[in-house]
């Protein structure tokens, strides 16, 4: 037996995971309570966990609170234009097949300004992973209602509740074909972190809704003022079940209706590339 | 009468409750509370000192060190990257 010592904390300067962030922009931009770190850890222990070498891992993010995040992972990082992020993901892995991308943005960015990028590629089956952060508002834009904002739910331009049904996603993502289709919250780290993983070797788009905190922006109008506010909600609400209907996840935010979450759909069906490389046969270009 | 049949592992004795070593990087806390209020032991406290930014970052409550079982729940839960676990033999310390 070694030697007695008394325990405490110890006080570091660098945690073990500092190799794949980017250790010199810590602390980041985002509020105390927001869930996007814990997005950004559950991204990196992932990709450790992946078996594809960070190295051929790429991020793509658009604008918003979310879209910063490709500028705190030490990997090769592109954040392009609002609403665009998929588009180029796509361009890319066409081009080169041998990457691992990722698309990590935000709701308004993905669904709200760039929806039509988001159906189409499901459509196609482009071999991406899109991790989509939905904290039902575009935070850093002004906190104003978008295509995910629960109806009935404040915020700056719906003051007085929003009076538009939001986006059901599994259900948009399940019913254009895509592989892979999960939902969890940032309290569910692990859970979180393993259907990462998972998308990273499921072959065509996989797609993650995740429900994340925004004590700031949307908490502030509508009762979670703080980010235990909302780790409450998710105790209380939120129910695994893997192999729910669709039909009836859709998010409401009322008291007693639940969040459903779970690995929704994993399934096999042939992708972009795969469609692709058929026609350049018939056309003659391939041997 | 009341009959008690406890079913017990037969290798309970050898189980080894792994031990955390906690490791906190003070700069980069923002005092939300997650690592606090989702540690299962209850070992965190928030802390009376502040960073430049103001923030009290989490110690460990008194006497409750040797409780933690290396869960990494703060770990995994921090936004900020600034608390990590060190897993130890129990033996070494406690
Ligand atoms: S506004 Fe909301 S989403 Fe943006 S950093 Fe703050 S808490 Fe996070
Ligand atoms: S590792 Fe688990 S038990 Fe230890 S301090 Fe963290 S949350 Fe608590
Ligand atoms: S979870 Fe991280 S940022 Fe929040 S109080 Fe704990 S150490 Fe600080």
């Amino acid at each position: 037996m070694g030697q007695k010592v008394v325990l405490r904390e110890r006080i570091v300067d660098e945690s073990p995971r500092d190799d794949l962030i980017r250790r010199e922009r810590f602390p980041h931009i985002w509020c105390p309570g927001c869930g996007l770190g814990t997005v950004l850890k559950c991204y990196v222990e992932a990709i450790a966990a992946s078996n594809i070498p960070p190295d051929k891992h790429v991020i793509v993010s658009g604008i918003g609170c979310t879209g910063r995040i490709a500028g705190y992972v030490r990997l090769d990082s592109y954040h392009v234009t609002h609403g665009r992020p998929i588009a180029f993901a796509e361009g890319m892995k066409i081009v080169r097949p041998d990457l691992e991308v990722t698309v990590i943005s935000g709701d308004g960015d993905l669904v709200t300004i760039g929806g039509n990028h988001f159906i189409h590629a499901v459509r196609r089956n482009v071999d991406i992973n899109v991790f989509l952060v939905n904290n039902f508002i575009y935070g850093m834009t002004g906190n104003q209602m978008g295509s995910t904002t629960p109806l009935g739910a404040k915020s700056s331009t719906s003051p007085y509740g929003c009076p538009e049904p939001p986006f059901n996603l599994p259900l948009l993502a399940a019913a254009l074909g895509a592989p892979f289709v999960a939902r969890w919250t940032t309290l569910h780290v692990r859970q979180l972190a393993d259907a990462m993983k998972r998308a990273m070797n499921v072959k065509g788009f996989a797609f993650i809704e995740i429900i994340s905190p925004c004590p700031v922006g949307f908490g502030s109008y509508n009762d979670l003022r703080d980010g235990r506010d909302y780790i409450k909600l998710f105790l209380e609400n939120c129910i695994v079940d893997h192999s729910a209907d669709l039909n009836k996840v859709g998010i409401t935010l009322k008291p007693g209706e639940p969040i459903i979450l779970g690995n929704f759909i994993d399934r096999e069906a042939p992708t972009y590339h795969d469609l692709e490389l058929e026609v350049f046969k018939k056309a003659g270009w391939l041997k | 009468m009341s009959l008690k049949i406890v079913r017990e592992p037969i290798n309970k004795y050898m189980q080894k409750i792994p031990l955390g070593l906690i490791h906190i990087i003070p700069e980069r806390c923002k005092e939300c509370g997650y690592c606090i209020d989702l540690c299962p032991k209850d070992v965190l406290e928030v802390g009376d000192e502040r960073n430049i930014k103001g923030y009290r970052w989490p110690r460990v409550a008194d006497g409750k060190a040797a409780e933690c079982i290396a869960c990494r729940m703060c770990e995994w839960i921090c936004p900020e990257f600034a608390i990590f676990i060190v897993e130890a033999d129990r033996r070494e310390y406690v």
